[in-house]
């Protein structure tokens, strides 16, 4: 059966499988592999060869207190700092669970052959970043984002593969996910995906099945995410009934290298680098007197849009700012920065050790998602009750569990995906152990799944992708960016909703079934569109001041009202609230305190 | 980033050749020329160019990812040299306001500018790419020194783009025996890794006549690769081990 023809439920061959993971990046094959170890039948299914997932850009680190920089340093100090830059929105419970179980899982990557760089001790090296603090925000910076040079995420990635390889996963390589199968009960069944290169389509049958399919950050026209990044796992979990968690919360990176988009990492502020405005000012010392440069993103970002808007801008155009560091030496930038090095040249034209890198705030990273529990089970919200959804994961940037809140600090991405990719992997082992049957999907249930892909094949007429994935990136740039306002956001949901019929109906017009790329992207398209809208009605919906969702209209944060997590479905486009998570374990629970650096 | 955004007076057209194959429609490939409007005003890569001709054309097809020479999707054949369209600026290689794109040589085409990489893969795989211990593993990370650590700058850093061993003569003749650059390459990142604890069977795989000894030193591979590798100097640092442990 063709990805191309008119495809019955009926005729669709089915694999079977005791857990699929859709995604492998770091999330996917850290979950992959603990299945795998375990000896079930598992598979990762990935629309690109694994070692090609966005994980592979991630350059700083991953944060963690390993005790290499400073042996007195405390977990609990790095949870003080999550919840801190969460803005009081990141649940306590998961938050805890991270930053405690991560030491095991780091110590684990290098166990695999993780080439970390290393300190004279022959320990791991780490470099301070932003919003890391000692002591519970008073014993000045800390140094606690372990690196792998500037290639951390690359590193990782290319170690969890090999350790799938000698673990002997399954891998469905360049196969696309269309849409998640849910029977009757409510119940995920697996999905409806295609092999790209041929386009033989089947209906993967599972018990379990984890979405690990990344971040969206192509919704905005500017991004530091690579061009796969389209919420497939979000386009599939919202049509299938479920709710994303805090999707207005966007962070949008200082340093993003201004007309490419392309990241050069806040470690290079870790090294000891800062930020000027034309006036060669070291402006960050005005906004944020103690933390200045390493400041947590979301405030660095907004000093960043405030000076360019008031006209302190760098270049001609006075629409950038300059990253500094040719003050550390070129043997540092070399050695310690030789990917941002090479990035600054190629898309930059300029070499770091010598001129400064023209920088702008860049859309990055997407703090909600599918809200899962620290297993990694996704939870539906049903009359303000939470409820487990049987049969469906999620971890890594796709799942909001939620440890970044309202803003996630530099470095807690990584350790997200490792700490929880594991978790879901072990409490998957745990409950196959005790028995989980192979639930059944009827040919109406696959139906429904194959929808979308059929409407598009019979498409004959429509708008072409390009232009409406142009339209929709300008309008989430201009209404839904660093700085958000009741009026453009008004306008912006209302451009959506003219587009949203033209999005269902879009033009396919090569049908070929050997490596569609035009297939695909009409499929990301749908999806990011889905991200899309649920991002402006949801930020529209927090009327108050957060972590990253500023708003000129509402510029205080608002705990009386706000002190939750939205959730937001697509059937009703509503959006309700939701508790945060105030009970950790171990320790004291952290209160909502004034956020100053 | 489309065409149409770009004021008039800031636009130059190019000439893009295009190798062209989809095995379900052509029955055999052709090159295609498609005339592309870029902006002048700035230097776009060759990934952007794609980009727009692939607006005029939506059936062509390539793979991208990263979009910044990190993800080693996007290998190809570009004015008849190996690279990543992403990170190749169209200035550097315009000719005459042309640029000739082919897919990765060697390998079989799947559609267009996308090679079929399992036998790359399949030979990455018989060195075994991973770390492998044999003693119990710490209760934190294994210590390495800085500078044990340095012998891996050079070797970690592979993205497994396929551009060297798609430009190595030998690897064309012999592309299931002949391990090629990007293998040997990675066999060496675990052979030199301090941590590692297999460096003898490690060897033992390679002594066949085929694995290794197919390398001529023609360095192809490293006057390709986006990553300023070097996978002649990995194969030679191998030889050298190979030769010693015989002495011995
Ligand atoms: C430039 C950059 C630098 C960063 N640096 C850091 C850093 O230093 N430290 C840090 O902690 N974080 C960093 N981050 C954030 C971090 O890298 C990401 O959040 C993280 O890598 C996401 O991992 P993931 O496993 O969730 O998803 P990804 O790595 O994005 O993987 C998604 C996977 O899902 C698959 N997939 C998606 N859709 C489908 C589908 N429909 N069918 C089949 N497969 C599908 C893809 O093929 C891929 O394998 C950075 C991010 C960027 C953009
Ligand atoms: S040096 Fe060896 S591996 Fe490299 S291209 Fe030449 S024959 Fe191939
Ligand atoms: S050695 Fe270089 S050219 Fe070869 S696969 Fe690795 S990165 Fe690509
Ligand atoms: S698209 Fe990733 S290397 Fe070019």
């Amino acid at each position: 059966m063709l990805v191309n023809e008119v495809i019955n439920a009926k005729d669709l061959p089915v694999m079977e499988f005791d857990g699929i993971i859709v995604g492998g990046g770091g999330a996917g094959m850290r979950a992959s592999l603990q299945l795998a170890e375990s000896g079930l039948n598992t598979a990762v299914i990935s629309k690109v060869f694994p070692t090609r997932s966005h994980t592979v850009s991630a350059q700083g680190g991953i944060t963690c207190a390993i005790q290499s920089d400073d042996p007195d340093d405390d977990w609990r100090w790095h949870m003080f700092d999550t919840v801190k830059g969460s803005d009081y929105i990141g649940d306590q419970e998961a938050i805890e669970y991270m930053c405690s179980e991560g030491p095991k899982a780091v110590f684990e990557l290098e166990h695999m052959g993780l080439p970390f760089s290393r300190t004279e001790e022959g320990r791991i090296y780490q470099r301070p970043f932003g919003g890391q603090s000692k002591d519970y925000g008073k014993g000045g910076q800390a140094t606690r984002t372990c690196a792998a040079a500037d290639r951390t995420g690359h590193s990782l990635l290319h170690t969890l593969y090999q350790a799938n390889l000698k673990a002997g996963t399954n891998f469905l390589n360049e196969w696309f996910a269309v849409d998640l199968v849910l029977n009757t009960d409510d119940a995920v069944v697996g999905v409806i995906a295609f092999k790209i290169e041929t386009g033989e389509i089947y209906y993967i049958k599972s018990k379990a099945t984890v979405l690990a399919t990344g971040g969206a950050g192509r919704i905005y026209s500017s991004t530091t995410n690579a061009l796969i990044n389209s919420g497939d796992g979000i386009g599939m979990a919202l049509r299938a009934g479920m709710p994303v968690q805090d999707i207005e919360m966007w962070q949008f990176h200082p340093t993003g290298i201004h007309g490419a988009g392309t990241l050069v990492t806040e470690g290079c502020r870790g090294e000891g680098g800062y930020l000027l405005n034309k006036d060669g000012e070291r402006f960050m010392e005005r906004y944020a007197p103690n933390a200045k440069d390493l400041a947590s993103r979301d405030v660095v970002a907004r000093s960043m849009a405030l000076e360019i808007l008031e006209g302190r801008g760098c270049g001609p155009n006075a629409d950038h700012i300059f990253l500094r560091l040719d003050h550390l030496g070129p043997e540092v930038v070399h050695k310690r920065l030789p990917g941002i090095t090479e990035l600054s040249k190629t898309f930059a034209g300029v070499d770091p050790a010598v001129q400064p890198i023209p920088v702008v705030p860049t859309c990055h990273y997407m703090m909600g998602g599918i809200p899962t529990n620290i297993n990694g089970q996704v939870i539906s919200v049903e009359n303000g009750e939470d409820k487990i959804v049987d049969g469906l994961f999620a971890a890594g940037e796709v799942a909001c569990v939620s440890v970044h809140g309202g803003n996630r600090l530099g470095g807690n991405s990584l350790l997200d995906l490792v700490v929880f990719g594991r978790a879901a992997g072990l409490y998957i082992e745990e409950s196959m152990k005790q028995g989980v049957e192979m639930k059944n999907a009827s040919v109406d249930d696959i139906d429904k799944a194959l929808e979308r892909l059929n409407k598009l094949n019979a498409s004959t007429q429509g708008e072409q992708v390009s232009i409406l994935k142009e339209k929709m990136q300008q309008n989430m740039q201009n209404n839904f960016g660093v700085f958000r306002r009741g009026d453009l956001m008004e306008k912006g949901i209302e451009e959506l909703s003219h587009t949203r019929d033209e999005v269902d109906n879009m033009f396919l017009q090569d049908k070929s079934a050997t490596f569609n790329t035009a297939r695909i992207e009409a499929l990301e398209m749908q999806n990011l569109f889905e991200v899309a809208e649920a991002t402006a009605i949801t930020a529209n919906e927090r009327k108050e001041s957060r972590g990253a969702h500023a708003r000129d209209d509402h510029p205080e944060r608002d705990d009386d009202n706000w002190l939750k997590h939205s959730i937001y479905y697509a059937e009703t486009k509503e959006v309700s609230k939701r508790d945060v998570n105030y009970r950790p374990k171990t320790v004291q629970a952290f209160q909502p305190m004034v956020r100053s650096y | 980033m489309s065409a149409a955004a770009i004021p008039v007076e800031q636009i130059k057209t190019i000439t893009m050749s295009i190798y062209r194959y989809d095995p379900t429609v052509d029955e055999k490939p052709y090159m295609q020329d498609l005339v592309v409007e870029i902006p002048t005003d700035k230097d776009i890569m060759v990934l952007d160019a794609l980009h727009l001709a692939k607006q005029q054309e939506p059936s062509l097809s390539y793979r991208r990812s990263c979009r910044e020479g990190v993800c080693g999707s996007d290998g190809m054949n570009i004015n008849g040299k190996n690279g990543l369209a992403c990170v190749t600026p169209l200035s550097e290689v315009l000719k005459r306001n042309k640029i000739t794109l082919r897919p990765m040589p060697g390998l079989p085409v799947v559609r267009d500018l996308i090679v079929d990489m399992k036998q790359f893969f399949d030979q990455l795989e018989k060195v075994k790419p991973y770390l492998i211990t044999k003693s119990d593993s710490p209760d934190i990370e294994r210590k390495q020194t800085p500078e044990d650590r340095e012998e891996l700058d050079g070797l970690y850093e592979c993205i497994l783009c396929g551009c060297c061993s798609t430009s190595c003569p030998s690897f064309w003749w012999n592309p299931d025996k002949f391990l090629g650059p990007a293998a040997l390459l990675q066999s060496w990142r675990f052979i030199a890794d301090t941590r590692d604890e297999a460096t003898e069977e490690r060897l033992d795989d390679l002594e066949d006549a085929f694995s290794l000894y197919r390398c001529h030193g023609i360095m192809n591979c490293v006057s390709v690769c986006p990553k300023g590798l070097n996978p002649t100097e990995a194969i030679s640092n191998i030889r050298n081990k190979l030769l010693t442990r015989e002495k011995n």
